[in-house]
């Protein structure tokens, strides 16, 4: 899967999980914002992509990714390919 | 001053109906909730007979984060208490502005806790369990999530007393408004159907095996009942002081004029006749009433062998020659355990309000004991004012009210 098909896949996913708009969610938007996640929430994010593609995100470091682009990087960096 | 305390409101999502007009209607045919739940044989149950319900949807109502907090019964919860407060004429301004209080009864949240220990167990760790777990499997789950859900601003307290907890639910909060520390309280019972929050009752066999006649299992006071069939769902009652309701214009559904309470002190799980009649006598007395005015007794009876006898003979050693009609809705429930002592509060405030008893169905032969005891096995089309509902609980723990329809 190139970075571009990835990156829609995950926004989808996102947006039916957390119950937004898939269009709100931009690289450089806010994850907490877009996907109103406040800091016990934001690990059911680590919860959902570790489901979905068996990549470990640590809570530590879920709280320090603060937009989707650095969400994407680290995800596809992880992803067996 | 002892203040009177006035029912306002009720709300329910039972196997009997989503709200109050269908829960009516199912108490005035007969019409049981029970089915055979096949999964249940699957997961090696010796009983796959339970009650039927679906777990509301509540997408569009509340926000993904408050439904993540939320297990089956605090969803149950939701949406009775939705309607209590409708029908209590109470609104989010009127909550965000006055001390209103919230005691639930419930004494599980099996569920989650097993999908979160599977989770840690298969993943090794714990991040992965959600951020809602937690509070989906705290016993108190309920109350912390109507709390915040409404905004409830006066007590906030689960009500942990086996199946008995609807029923001290309510009584603890009129005593609460009856000494002037609260004007409003929501009460209510909230039980979990899930297979595991009942497997280990299973597995004690507590649980009738008529697998054959689903609807026929669950048989209080019956010569030939083998056991109880497991129920569940919510049921909220909004209790008030008569001067709040009168100052807000409220409707006054009836009184609540008597609570009893004791403890059997004795074994785990059989019920003994003096721990019964102790809580009856101190309702009667509470209410400071005759009891020849008891015209109904909505009996705890979960068609067990031994509680149902037992019971049998703690309302006849208390009311001796007068007989009250007495029945178990829980025939056409089955036994809604942390739930029952609310929703048996509710049964028979809407057979009260529309002039019926509700048949004690299954009832074909009397035992010993029933034969003392006048029970309708068809409905009896009749006005009544007054009824005493019991409720009692593994451990020995003992709940009665006495409700009243109110008289100025």
């Amino acid at each position: 899967m190139d970075k571009e098909q990835f990156i829609q896949e995950l926004n989808e996913l996102l947006a039916e999980e957390f119950e937004v708009e898939v269009s709100s969610i931009q690289p450089s938007k806010s994850i907490k914002m877009t996907l109103a996640l406040d800091s016990l929430s934001l690990i059911d994010l680590v919860a959902v992509i570790e489901n979905i593609y068996k990549v470990k995100i640590s809570g530590q470091e879920i709280s320090g990714i603060k937009v989707f682009s650095e969400l994407y990087d680290i995800i596809y960096d992880r992803l067996e390919k | 001053m002892e203040r009177r305390v006035v029912i306002t409101g009720m709300g329910i999502y039972s196997c009997l109906g989503k709200d109050l007009e269908e829960v009516k209607q199912s108490l005035y045919d007969g019409k049981s909730g029970i089915i055979f739940d096949p999964a249940r044989k699957e997961m090696g149950f010796r009983s796959a007979l339970t009650s039927y319900l679906d777990i509301p949807d509540l997408k569009g109502q509340l926000s993904r984060n408050q439904r993540n907090y939320m297990p089956e019964q605090a969803k149950y919860a939701y949406v009775a208490t939705c309607e209590a407060l409708k029908n209590a004429n109470i609104d989010a301004d009127f909550l965000e502005k006055n001390e209103v209080g919230l005691l639930y009864g419930n004494d599980s949240s099996a569920d989650p806790v097993v999908k979160s220990v599977d989770t840690m167990r298969e993943k090794k760790d714990t991040t992965l369990v959600g951020s809602g777990a937690i509070f989906q499997s705290m016993n108190s789950t309920v109350t912390m999530n109507l709390g915040c859900i409404f905004k409830l601003k006066g007590i906030n307290l689960t009500v942990s007393g086996a199946c008995a907890s609807g029923s001290h639910a309510i009584g603890l909060g009129s005593l609460l408004i009856k000494w002037g520390l609260q004007d409003i309280v929501v009460c209510g019972g909230a039980q979990e159907v899930n297979p595991f929050s009942i497997g280990s009752f299973d597995g004690i066999s507590a649980f009738s095996t008529r697998e054959s006649d689903p609807t026929k299992a669950s048989r209080p006071f019956d010569r030939d009942r083998d056991g109880l069939v497991p129920g569940g769902g919510a049921a909220t009652v909004i209790i008030e002081s008569y001067e709040s309701a009168v100052k807000r214009g409220a409707p006054i559904l009836a009184e609540i004029i008597g609570y009893g309470f004791s403890s059997n002190g004795d074994h785990m799980s059989q019920p003994n006749v003096d721990g019964p009649s102790r809580s009856l006598s101190m309702a009667i007395r509470e209410a400071g009433i005759d009891l020849r005015t008891i015209e109904y007794v909505n009996a705890h009876a979960t068609s067990t062998p031994v509680g149902d006898k037992q019971e049998a003979k703690a309302i006849y050693n208390v009311f001796g020659d007068h007989r009250p009609f007495v029945a178990s809705t829980k025939a056409m429930t089955g036994h809604e355990m942390w739930m029952a002592g609310s929703s048996e509060i509710i049964y028979s405030m809407l057979m009260m309000q529309n002039d019926f008893i509700a048949a004690n169905i299954n009832f074909e032969n009397p035992d010993e004991d029933s034969a003392k005891l006048n029970i309708p096995a068809i409905r009896v089309d009749k006005k009544f004012d007054t009824f005493l509902s019991n409720s009692f609980g593994f451990g020995g723990t003992n709940s009665t009210l006495i409700v009243k329809k109110f008289v100025k």
